[in-house]
């Protein structure tokens, strides 16, 4: 019950940031160097944007295909050891994510991956500059991990409350199985397969130490996903702790505000769209 | 209409690459267990849960302080987060139909998906900056808060479990209502909410984030509330991110312990919910 009044105190402290700088600044400034007490937000958005992207461009297909695996088509011997499997993956402290893409995941990009995009799509602004492993990439390759436990499970629970007449009707008129699938299955779940993917989102966008520890940390602007750069949750807490003056202070605070402002939005409309769907009458459902 | 030859392989292929989705999602999974594993063991011995760390380059040393640290930690979390957690479950269930009701269930709705950072911000906030040092008090504030919405949604609905014949007959017996609420109905869920609070502690041992600016870190034991404390999180970050081989390995080795301790907590929890649904059947 507290709670409520404790949201009240970001606000305050980031508010005093607001004014010193000026939201507009603030907010569009890509200039960040605290020692000169310049304080632009904009490479931590565009970082945070970019990787959850990156996220969720591999983790929603990986995921849907995942439950469909799981509640549709694969075998059922496996559904269990499977859908365990997602339970561990889900407790794994995010530490020893980072460290595994840390040690792991970047070497694999930096000797492996990255060049031979590179030799492939080479000319494409994405994947310029020399492959060091650390950046967008590496980072938005541990969230797609991260997250795919929240976007798979919560697309089973959507997948389960299709009705099941639908899927039987498609059956009998002949259509094979991935046919109904694609009919009404998926139609029907749409709508909350979309929330799946935006709580996904919302825990991307606020996943720190994993992201921390392979973005490579520059508060820079680039265009190659090879490139390091820098998220909103990362800069807070390699700064916060070491932030001299007040400004540096509430200007990191006032980034912890903009990241919790962008995830309720997105955790409120997920919400949403998932009741919609369990409540039943979702659009475009034949 | 496509020919039907067509039509069993378009149906086929689609198996087989939902079938990978599955293969791409274990094999993270996989390569991450077995190398915790296979990197942790190789220098596990007793004196890394009993020694403090040693400076670089010498060799030995552990992160028994860190252990007792999150141990500290996540009591101070619970001492804070289990009252006010179970006691909003309580009232949500128990009188959470009105609008208040509403109210606080959609704040810890909210609460719940906020980044752990933030809520490091806000208990740095309220405590750091109060008391003008980093202290275990504010990391265990900042687990607190992770805590609470958690724990008040599991508690609220293992209570709205309880079937509603029990509360009945206690009410019935004259027994007054929050004497039923507190001897009767909680009780019965006490088992589900036991469960609840494992896996809660079993997130708060695990995170970092909060407490990088909260609870900081210490190079040696510590059990005052009011001083910073060390945390096998924040330690397995501070090794990994070094640039020194021997602490990559020292990582290794405390994300092991980390992830035992976790994957013990979880187990608990699995065990003591099986054991129930077991009972109730």
């Amino acid at each position: 019950m507290t709670a409520g009044l404790i949201l009240a105190e970001l606000g305050g402290q980031s508010l005093l940031a607001f004014h010193k700088l000026g939201l507009i600044h603030f907010l569009a400034g890509s200039d960040w160097d605290p020692v000169q007490d310049k304080f632009g937000a904009l490479p931590f958005i565009y970082g945070t944007l970019v990787t959850s992207g990156i996220a969720l461009l591999v983790a929603v297909p990986v995921s849907v295909g995942l439950a469909l695996f799981l509640s549709e088509m694969g075998p059922k011997a496996l559904r269990r050891p499977v859908a365990f499997g997602i339970e561990v993956l889900a407790a794994i402290p995010s530490v020893i994510f980072g460290l595994w893409g840390l040690f792991v995941l970047v070497p694999w990009l930096r000797d492996a991956v990255e060049p031979a995009l590179q030799a492939v799509l080479g000319f494409l602004p994405f994947f310029d500059g020399p492959p060091i492993g650390l950046g967008y990439l590496a980072a938005g390759l541990i969230l797609a991990i991260m997250i795919l436990p929240t976007v798979a499970s919560v697309t089973i629970e959507v997948l389960k409350t299709v009705p099941l007449p639908l899927k039987e009707g498609a059956l009998a008129l002949g259509a094979t199985r991935w046919e109904a699938i694609r009919m009404t299955v998926l139609p029907y779940a749409r709508p909350g397969i979309v929330g799946a993917a935006l709580l996904g989102l919302g825990r991307a966008l606020g996943e720190t130490m994993a992201v921390t520890m392979v973005i490579g940390n520059a508060p820079e602007i680039h265009a190659s996903l090879f490139a390091p750069g820098y998220s909103l949750p990362a800069v807070i807490a390699n700064e916060f702790a070491e932030a001299t003056g007040n400004v540096h202070v509430s200007a990191l605070a006032a980034l912890g505000l903009v990241l919790f402002g962008l995830t309720v939005l997105l955790n409120a409309l997920a919400h949403l769209l998932i009741r919609a769907v369990s409540q039943g009458a979702p659009r475009g459902a034949p | 209409m496509k020919s039907l030859r067509w039509r069993k392989f378009v149906d086929r292929f689609w198996t087989v690459a939902s079938g990978a989705g599955v293969v791409l999602a274990l094999v993270p999974l996989l390569s991450l267990l077995w190398l915790v594993l296979s990197q942790g063991t190789a220098n596990l011995s007793l004196s890394f849960f009993t020694h403090l760390p040693a400076p670089v380059g010498e060799s030995g040393g552990g992160v028994g302080n860190g252990i007792v640290g999150t141990f500290l930690l996540v009591a101070i979390a619970s001492a804070i987060a289990l009252p006010v957690g179970i006691g909003a479950g309580v009232f949500l269930a128990e009188k959470g139909d009105g609008r208040v009701g509403d109210a606080i269930r959609f704040v810890t709705e909210v609460l719940s998906g906020v980044p752990s950072i933030v809520i490091g911000i806000v208990a740095y906030g309220l405590v750091v900056e109060r008391m003008k040092r980093f202290s275990a008090l504010a990391g265990g504030l900042a687990l607190a808060l992770l805590m609470v919405p958690t724990l008040a949604r599991s508690t609220e609905e293992f209570i709205r479990l309880v079937p509603g014949a029990l509360r009945e007959a206690s009410l019935a017996l004259g027994v007054p209502k929050w004497k039923t609420s507190l001897r009767v109905v909680l009780r019965t869920a006490a088992g589900g909410i036991v469960t609840a609070v494992l896996l809660a502690v079993a997130r708060a041992a695990g995170e970092t984030a909060p407490l990088l600016f909260t609870s900081l870190n210490n190079q040696y034991w510590n059990l005052e509330p009011d001083q910073p404390t060390a945390s096998l999180t924040v330690q397995i970050f501070n090794y990994a991110i070094s640039p020194y081989e021997d602490w990559h390995h020292k990582a290794w080795t405390a994300a092991l312990v980390l992830l035992l301790l976790v994957g013990l907590l979880n187990l608990l929890a699995r065990v003591l919910s099986r054991n129930r649904m077991e009972a109730a059947r």
